[in-house]
């Protein structure tokens, strides 16, 4: 076979980050060519570099062998690439015929040559057995017959190598077969297929190579059917983990969060967005939620602190069920919660810093009687703040847009941690900072944790998970995997269960 | 900042500070006055006999003065209407609805409650005033909570309404016994307004408008609930976090700036017309849109933009009679206005982002 495709020594910068360094991908013609890596890996800088929406820092593309710049989608999509993005492009209220119409070149110049392109798409899909009903609304059509919608444009407009971006993310399982089922009648008919993602079983029965990114590099590029689903997890993970952080082994505490059964469906397509969760977190203690972004973690902390009211189960604190309970009221009871993104969520980027240390705590009677909200007390608490947490800023009056990110996420931490919490919730509280930072703010959470506050810490980044945690629980599609101890599990086996497969099942496996 | 745009998603455009706005509008006004001479030139008029006269009937003797003033005040309520909206990430296109509403309330309790002393029935005609306006736009507030409607589409549909319905009121269950002209008849004397300077016009509703400025401010930037207000209009995702009841806060925010709009029309009635007629406002409630632009939605950027806009409607009457110029200029020069405050803004909107974006990198592209 020979190589439809090469990206040569790509190099991606963005301001103070590498995406992609210097990674080398050789794809053959008819093959299905997995791409696995972590969240931030760099995958989709890769692929978006390939599909003409980045233009790569350094580094060429080689179509058959001719070197090929992109500078637009467009571009990209005239010589035969074409991405199916996770996040679907149609217009619900339009017809999937009419979809597939929307910016396809050939479907006549001044009228729109409906006829034709039927003819075609309905050429198309019989083909590869797609079952679709051009006739019919986008809106009404399932998630699944949604992706085939994209698919069929994609092929529609000419693409030899399909790029699918976490494809079965949305999928039932029933779904994702037929995709797979899909993806195969593709590939015989000399179609490539790039397929991304993280889920293991699922790189591993479709693909027939697997490249494996991992920072930002690439590991290696292997046969599929010479890895085991372990070599991948270890590949993907990479690293040993250094559990040298400092700490006191602490006493088990009380219980402080009891949560029982907890379950979200998504009220649209009923899709289980939590199922059955039961955990407890306990004084002093940091309960560590692993798994690769998109489980489950979002909803499982928006339930929490009553963003989001589950469908069932209880959430236990102090003796009161949270479930049912409003942001405000479960956050007045001791409970503090480090949102995941500082700058959507936690502040208010073109305020002051003095009102966004007042956002959680501004209706409290220290911060002014009655309606009067008492500026000057809120002053004296900010700058008795940025002085404590040694944030960075010329004032407390500066906006908290002008701060770099490592202060801005002190702002957060410090508003949260001088409420005095019994509980506090984190997520990714490290995302995107240096390295001076994320030390930091680990040995505030680990203070924190000393001082005899539970904390539930949800991260993506495994190393911060298994550094901090005294437990661990890993979470895969909205259920858990496993609850461990940072002490008895290897990379490996958290690897798998990030993957989609339960504790029990690998240790099962292992004793055989 | 940009009026019309939705607020919320692009939390950094008010990250510019205040001195650099007030100097983006200032010269935009300057661009647009002297894009307004060149067009009124292109038109074969004299365009410095036709400045000079607007300048004169707006600011050339006491009396031009004063008409400034009565022209400026239901704008500065109009533009804190439109402000405070807009500080909680709304639309509020309804404020000419809501003035007229405002004004029918306001003549109501000014006619039909007798025997009161003034001191007892300006308040209560205020208070009328400010009701009829705040439950108009409290509808619309409610229909967003409740459906989903989108205020701006609604807001101007209730001006529809409420034009209508005062023109049925004015000449049907209110008109002035025995009915020969479509009005009311006149408030009571002791709900009228006195004067502020003798000899003119000028009346003391502008110092109260003033004071509903001052209150304004109090509002929005001293009380807790107005840093809800402006912590929904600037973050909404942030304000969630917090516990901030958003729905409660637009049903709140609606009816105050309700309130402000039914308040012009009120001025209107127990300071101008002294009767309900069905031309009450000639476009203050619009007005109010370019007034909050001009004044980057803060207190005293309103009164400039109100005295401005005043000054434009006070000086309008005068070019026509002096240099012939069709009033219909002045109102395409406060297009212009509009138009040049809009489009600078939006430049500086773009060098800001550019700016933060280098400053910041872009991590969420990776």
């Amino acid at each position: 076979m020979s190589k439809i495709l090469e990206m040569i020594n790509i190099t991606k910068c963005f301001p103070g980050v590498m995406a992609n360094d210097n990674v080398t991908l050789a794809v053959e013609a008819g093959e299905v060519h997995s791409l696995l890596g972590e969240n931030g890996a760099g995958k989709s800088t890769l692929m978006n570099v390939l599909c003409g929406l980045y233009r790569p820092t350094f580094g060429s593309i080689r179509l058959d062998g001719e070197e090929v710049k992109f500078s637009s989608a467009r571009d990209a999509m005239a010589r035969g690439i074409g991405m199916v993005h996770q996040h679907f492009m149609l217009i619900p209220t339009m017809t999937v015929l009419d979809n597939c119409l929307i910016g396809a070149k050939d479907a006549g110049k001044f009228v729109l040559d409906r006829k034709t392109t039927a003819e075609k798409l309905t050429e198309l899909i019989e083909k590869y057995d797609m079952k679709v009903d051009l006739n019919a609304k986008v809106g009404s059509l399932s998630v699944g017959q949604r992706q085939r919608v994209e698919i069929i444009k994609v092929l529609y407009r000419g693409a030899r190598i399909l790029i699918l971006d976490e494809p079965t993310a949305v999928l039932t399982p029933q779904e994702t077969l037929e995709l797979f089922e899909m993806i195969r009648s593709l590939t015989e008919h000399n179609f490539t297929v790039l397929f991304i993602s993280h889920k293991l079983n699922e790189v591993k029965e479709i693909s027939d190579k697997v490249t494996v990114l991992r920072q930002g590099c690439v590991t290696g590029t292997y046969k599929t059917d010479d890895c085991s689903v372990e070599d991948l997890a270890r590949l993907m993970v990479g690293r040993e983990i250094d559990l040298s952080v400092k700490r006191a082994e602490r006493e088990k505490g009380e219980i402080l969060l009891d949560v029982k059964n907890l379950s979200l469906k998504n009220a649209e397509d009923q899709k289980r967005l939590l199922e059955d969760i039961c955990f407890d977190v306990r004084e002093g203690e940091i309960l560590g939620v692993a798994g690769v972004d998109g489980n489950g973690q979002s909803e499982l902390v928006e339930c929490l602190t009553g963003m989001q009211v589950a469908s069932s189960g209880e959430i236990v604190y102090k003796g009161q069920n949270l479930r049912k309970m409003k942001t405000r009221e479960i956050m007045s009871n001791g409970i503090s919660h480090i949102p995941q993104d500082r700058q959507k969520t936690g502040l208010i980027m073109p305020m002051t810093l003095v009102e966004n240390f007042a956002l959680q705590d501004y209706y409290r009677e220290e911060f002014g009687k009655s309606v009067y909200l008492n500026w000057a007390a809120v002053t004296e608490h900010s700058k008795k703040l940025i002085k404590d947490f040694s944030i960075k800023t010329p004032s407390e009056l500066e906006l908290a847009q002008n701060l770099s990110g490592g202060n801005q996420q002190k702002v957060i931490i410090a508003r949260e941690i001088s409420r005095h919490p019994e509980l506090l919730i984190a997520m990714h509280p490290t995302r995107g900072l240096d390295v001076g930072a994320i030390e930091y703010i680990h040995q505030q959470l680990v203070e924190q944790r000393n001082k005899g506050i539970g904390i539930l810490l949800v991260s993506t980044e495994l190393e911060e998970i298994m550094k901090l945690s005294d437990r661990i629980i890993v979470m895969y599609e909205g259920k858990i995997m496993g609850t461990v101890k940072p002490s008895d599990i290897t990379i490996e086996e958290m690897g798998l269960m990030m993957g989609g497969q339960a504790l029990e099942s690998i240790r099962a496996k292992k004793a055989v | 900042m940009i009026g019309i745009k939705k607020r919320g998603k692009k939390n950094n455009t008010q990250g510019k500070s205040g001195a650099q706005q007030v100097l983006v509008s200032f010269f935009a006004t300057v661009v647009a006055l002297l894009l307004g001479m060149l067009l009124i030139s292109a038109l074969g008029f004299d365009p410095v006999k036709a400045f000079s006269s607007m300048l004169i009937g707006s600011f050339g003797s006491l009396n031009a003065f004063a008409e400034t003033l009565v022209k400026m005040t239901p704008l500065i309520y109009t533009g804190m209407s439109f402000a405070l909206a807009s500080r909680c990430g709304l639309t509020n296109l309804g404020m000419e609805g809501q003035l007229y509403m405002g004004a029918l309330a306001g003549t109501a309790a000014g006619i039909y409650l007798t025997g009161l002393p003034a001191a007892i029935h300006i308040p209560l005609t205020m208070l009328a005033g400010f009701l009829g306006g705040g439950l108009w736009g409290l509808i619309a507030g409610s229909l967003k909570v409740r459906f989903g409607a989108s205020e701006i589409i609604t807001t101007v549909m209730l001006n529809t309404i409420a034009i209508n319905f005062i023109d049925y009121m004015v000449n049907g269950p209110m008109i002035e016994p025995p009915g020969i002209n479509c009005q009311t008849p006149p408030v009571q004397d002791s709900a009228i307004l006195g004067n502020l300077i003798p000899g003119t016009r000028a009346h003391m509703g502008f110092i109260i408008a003033l004071v509903f400025v001052l209150l304004f401010w109090l509002y929005l930037w001293r009380s807790k609930p107005g840093y809800e207000v402006r912590v929904s209009g600037l973050n909404m995702e942030a304000a969630r976090y917090s516990g901030i009841n958003t729905n409660k806060n637009i049903l709140l925010v609606m009816f105050l700036a309700g309130g402000l709009a039914g308040l012009a029309g009120w001025n209107e009635i127990v300071a101008v017309q002294i009767r309900m007629i069905p031309s009450v406002s000639p476009g203050y409630g619009f007005d109010g849109i370019a007034v909050s632009l001009v004044g980057n939605n803060a207190p005293l950027g309103i009164i400039i933009g109100a005295f401005l806009f005043g000054a434009f409607r006070a000086g309008g009457n005068r070019m026509q009679i002096m240099a012939k110029v069709p009033n219909a200029i002045v109102s395409v020069i406060q297009a212009l206005v509009i138009i040049t405050i809009v489009a600078s803004q939006m430049v500086l909107e773009k060098w800001n982002d550019r700016k933060l974006q280098q400053e910041s990198g872009s991590k969420e592209e990776v």
